[in-house]
């Protein structure tokens, strides 16, 4: 059993890992069909399916929407998928205006929109709203944006400014005009039986287009057709004014006035100037219908069909959309972070009890998620076309990743389970960070023209990224010292079981610690340098002190302290330690406390939630140098070695 | 004298230094959000000294070493450091690659800042412009006809208008007053049948416009617009006063002007109003006219650019830019030069020591390109810094990595 613990282990959780390779067959509505169809938002082109994991992302913080949020977990509430979500969105608004997925939970913000509080017997969970809950109180709403908009827009106040109520209310706004522009993607927000209104607006073209004309000129004409057709015609307008995603792929037939995707509001509108509506607005329309009636036969049929009819034409939007669709199934990152955890759970279980079954269980995990990993990082270049690093959700991605590649390394140096502790805890917690990031939106969104180059997203962005994955890791490394120092004998003894020939740890991992700080200052150098030399070439000044430029040379200047602070003998091991717990604060700090100041060209907006998280990770390492700096006979490892000698 | 020298090759005022440069760059990049982005990277960055500090909005009263003292002692401190001990050794190359290349870091920054000027260019399409302007620094210009259709300009820089007070010159006439001036401001019509206050002077503009002062522009985006109550005396008397402005001076700004009136009093009474902003002001004195405006600070050259062209795409259904484009004409009759270039992101051109970079457009003229202009002799030098450091980190820590792995392999 303990030999074949690593192997049974590693094939269970491929098994899970990889399990979604096969998609799930669906009885009924095969929504998974819908997901894949493409459609243009945020400038990209985009399966259905992202766009519904990324809007309810936006809307409720999740990639699935829970019907039921008042019920415990192990109540078993129903959830559904984004993609079922957003269907009933576009095409039963009636129904998915009734289902709680706007997450409010600032307390004024309730208040003001009268929210019921939490109370199971009514099922409310004081923190999750239907569309119907909060509409009686859009008026109240609309009073509080247009007033902070409207201080803003005279300059009395900045977005910087708002206060925490404010932040709700303009989060919430965005999220209710997000959810608007889904609804009146497909037909208008209102339609009941969206076929047969189609159908009625295309016949009453011609007599309607008459009728306008003639009532222009001042002549005699059919008040009830005119009268009706102007309503259907205001009705689109309105739903063209959301700026919907652009849902119709361009016509392929020369001479049309738009080469490019279109929304149906405004197509439909076209209609009325005598161009032809395309059959793809039929299509939907024909899906709708199906959808309302819950005829999933006809429904699965109208899907499969408007798929192969764009074929032809726009294979390649079909295809990638079809990859993203994969790609969203997957949720490499998700299982991914699964697996560190797992892993670095075996790993500290090895500290305790030494077996190396646990141990080689836990590598094999760690490769094993580092697999998913690096397969989920490629399969996301190859879908943007783009290098790593396009964003702060990837720079997460990407830290974690180079962080778990080094510490794999050393765990094969060293065979003694502190590698992959490091692999598994940075690239379980960046992988976190990423998640929180990917709350803010699309993860795939279009580069500024300023950043529209792949040649220094791939050297600049790259080089810096991995400065910052290296100074971790001598971070971390640094804390595993101190942690095992002072609670543990560990320090003193042998690193690893295959004797005493690679020396004691402490200063085995003091001399890791140092080469790791060395390769940080190469790649933290060279990665700033080459920023400032991009910023020459593109606007013209090698070093603006930007804040982002700023904090790429804090580390830098860190880690050419540390150095210097090392080979001047000014500090020895526990010093050169404590300095790298420090480097964890400064790398933190450039990473994400300068996007926070709101300032200058690198500022990413928002990340109010993420500031306290940081104060917090800062706290901690604060914590850990004082525990660093705890007098050495307070240091388990170095005590008993004072009795021992 | 010897405990000096000991003191400027000592490793432990690299570290002192190292320490402090930290310090200076984490204030500098926090005051920022307090000081505004242009006036804290002055403060901290481009001076000698730092006194009072501001910290996530408190004020600390504390000096600090600025920018350019930590720079120059870092550099004698190499220097120093270097003779004093430098010995030629293949062990040691790499360390001495690094230190070279840092030098040729910090000198290569401090000739850049000394040397490099930055200017823009704003051009509408169609239109032809031998001089860019200064983003930042203004001035009052004082405009005569001197015949066969040449002008003579007298300018009188901004740091010598905030300084107020008289000012003498040998090409005017007539002495300039400065009686007030306000480096940021903002117009207010003083629109008919309502209560005004008292207008500045009864003269040109004032008539029309009310000017107040505004707080000083902070962030990246912004910048100030001066305006200025003056005076013009002879020995005769006064010839009156005046307000000078620069939205006077500025077609653009006289178009957004217009623009914020349009939606209240439609296009064309916001039209009238903006013309009345921008009509000429100018005084006769021997008779020979003067007229007279702040306008952003000049630089002309020998060569003219005309914008042919200028397109701005962005990604469909969202505003984010995806590209942006000049195709631009210069001509230089000195070299009979006349040929068609294309600037865009990433893409400048460089020409006679100068760079032209896609830099802005307009957000209300799409027809509107704005290039930024930079001068800068030392362009180089962190190229070859890069390299050289790079070269010499990478000698040395591979050297340490082979010895380590070798130590290894043998025990």
């Amino acid at each position: 059993m303990k030999k074949s613990l690593p192997l049974i282990l590693t094939v269970v959780m491929a098994a899970w890992g990889f399990g979604s390779l096969r998609e799930q067959p669906e009885k009924d509505i095969r929504y998974s069909e819908f997901g894949r169809l493409p459609l243009l938002f945020n400038g990209r082109l985009q399966p259905m399916d992202s766009l519904a994991r990324n809007s309810l992302l936006q809307i409720r913080e999740k990639q699935a929407a829970n019907l039921e949020p008042w019920k415990e977990w192990h109540q078993g509430p129903k959830m559904i998928p984004a993609i079922q979500w957003l269907a009933s969105v576009m095409m039963k608004p009636e129904v998915a205006d009734a289902w709680p997925v706007f997450r409010v939970d600032h307390p004024e913000l309730t208040a003001l929109l009268k929210l019921p509080v939490k109370d199971e017997a009514t099922h409310q969970d004081g923190k999750h709203y239907s569309w119907n809950q909060i509409q009686p109180s859009l008026e109240a709403m609309r009073e509080q944006t247009s007033r902070i908009t409207g201080r803003e827009k005279q300059k009395l106040s900045d977005p910087s400014q708002r206060t925490s109520f404010e932040q709700a209310v303009m989060k919430l706004h965005e999220r209710l005009i997000l959810y608007l522009r889904l609804k009146n993607t497909l037909q208008p927000q209102d339609a009941r039986d969206w076929p047969a209104e189609f159908k009625e607006y295309t016949d009453l073209i011609p007599a309607g287009v008459a009728a306008v004309r003639a009532q222009q000129a001042g002549e005699k004409h059919d008040a009830a057709t005119f009268e009706k057709f102007l309503g259907l015609l205001q009705k689109f307008d309105a739903m063209a004014r959301f700026e919907p995603p652009l849902l119709l792929p361009p016509p392929a037939r020369e001479g049309h006035p738009h080469a490019e995707w279109m929304r149906v509001g405004e197509v439909l509108l076209e209609g009325a100037r005598g161009e032809a509506i395309p059959d793809s607005v039929r299509a939907y329309a024909a899906i709708s219908g199906a959808f309302r009636q819950g005829d999933a036969a006809e429904f699965n049929r109208q899907v499969v069909r408007y798929r192969l009819s764009l074929a032809p034409d726009f294979g390649p939007a079909v295809v990638k959309a079809a990859r993203e669709h994969f790609f969203n199934r997957l949720e490499p990152f998700y299982k991914a972070m699964v697996i560190y955890v797992l892993a670095f759970l075996l790993a500290c279980g090895f500290w305790f009890n030494l077996s190396d079954g646990l141990r080689r269980s836990a590598v094999w995990l760690v490769v094993l998620a580092f697999v998913i990993h690096t397969g989920g990082l490629i399969f996301r270049m190859w879908l943007e076309g783009r290098p790593p690093v396009t964003n702060l959700y990837s720079s997460a991605i990407f830290i974690g990743w180079g962080a778990c590649a080094l510490g794999l390394v050393l765990e094969g140096f060293w065979k003694n389970s502190i590698g992959v502790v490091i692999s598994s805890a940075v690239g379980f917690l960046t992988l976190i960070i990423a998640h929180h990031l990917s709350l803010a939106g699309d993860t795939m969104e279009m580069m500024r023209a300023v950043l529209d180059t792949n040649f220094w997203l791939a050297t600049h962005v790259v080089v810096v990224t991995l400065g910052y994955a290296s100074t971790f890791v001598a971070g971390f490394l640094a804390i595993v010292y101190i942690v095992m120092g002072v609670f543990t004998p560990n320090l003193t003894r042998p690193m690893s079981r295959d004797g005493a020939a690679h020396g004691e740890l402490g200063k085995s991992l003091a001399k890791m610690v140092y080469g790791i700080v060395c390769f940080a200052t190469l790649f933290s150098f060279v990665g700033t340098v080459l920023g400032g030399i991009w910023a020459d070439q593109s606007w013209g000044r090698f070093w603006g002190w930007d804040p982002k430029e700023n904090g790429a040379l804090i580390i830098v200047l860190w880690n050419a302290l540390v150095l210097h602070l090392r080979w001047g003998g000014i500090v020895r091991e526990r010093g050169l330690i404590t300095c790298a717990v420090v480097g964890n604060i400064v790398t933190s700090w450039s990473w994400f406390g300068v996007n926070m100041l709101g300032i200058g060209l690198h500022s990413y907006g928002f990340l109010d939630a993420a500031f306290m998280w940081l104060m917090l990770f800062i706290a901690s390492q604060l914590a850990l140098i004082a525990l660093s700096s705890l007098p050495l006979k307070n240091w388990r490892s170095f005590r008993t070695e004072a009795k021992a000698t | 004298m010897k405990l000096v020298w000991k003191l400027l090759t000592s490793l432990r005022l690299t570290v002192v230094l190292l320490a402090l440069g930290i310090v200076l760059v984490f204030v500098g990049t926090v005051a920022q959000a307090d000081e505004g982005l242009y006036t804290a990277q002055t403060r901290y960055f481009k001076h000698w000294f730092v006194f009072g500090l501001s910290f996530f909005g408190q004020r600390v009263p504390l000096p600090l070493p600025g920018g350019y003292l930590l720079g120059t002692a870092l550099l004698i401190n190499l220097l120093a450091a270097h003779i004093q001990r430098f010995q030629w050794t293949w062990k040691k190359i790499g360390i001495h690659l690094t230190h070279t290349g840092v030098i040729v870091l910090l000198v290569g920054q401090l000739t850049t800042d000394l040397s490099s000027r930055e200017t823009m260019l704003r051009f509408a399409e169609g239109e032809t412009k031998n001089y860019s302007e200064s983003a930042r620094d203004y001035e009052l210009v004082f405009t005569s006809d001197v015949g066969d259709g040449r002008e003579e300009v007298v300018s009188i820089p901004e740091r010598r208008l905030r300084n107020g007070g008289e000012i003498k010159t040998a090409s005017l006439p007539f002495t300039v007053r400065i009686k007030n001036f306000w480096a940021n401001s903002d117009p207010s019509f003083r629109a008919p049948m309502q209560e005004n206050a008292p207008p500045l002077t009864t003269n040109g503009l004032a008539r029309y416009f009310d000017f107040r002062p505004s707080p000083e522009a902070k962030a990246m985006d912004e910048r100030n617009i001066p305006s200025a109550l003056i005076e013009m005396t002879t020995v005769t008397g006064s010839l009156g006063e005046w307000v000078v402005s620069d939205w006077a001076g500025e077609t653009g700004l006289a178009a957004s002007v217009s623009n914020n009136f349009a939606r209240q009093l439609g296009e064309q009474m916001a039209g009238r109003i903006a013309g009345r902003l921008a009509e000429p002001q100018s005084i006769r004195v021997g008779g020979k006219e003067f007229s007279f405006t702040i306008r952003p600070e000049r630089t002309y050259r020998d060569f003219s650019l005309t914008l042919l062209n200028f397109t701005h795409a962005r990604y469909l259904g969202t505003d984010i830019p995806k590209d942006f484009r000049s195709r631009v004409r210069l001509e230089n009759p000195q070299t009979r030069e006349h040929r068609e270039v294309e600037i865009y992101m990433n893409t400048p051109l460089r020409y006679q020591g100068e760079t032209f970079y896609q830099a802005s457009f307009d957000q209300l003229d799409p027809r509107v390109s704005i290039l930024q202009i930079v001068r800068n002799p030392g362009w180089l030098t962190p190229y070859a810094g890069c390299i050289i450091v790079a070269a010499g980190l990478l000698t040395q820590f591979l050297m340490h990595l082979i010895g380590f792995i070798s130590k290894r392999r043998t025990a």
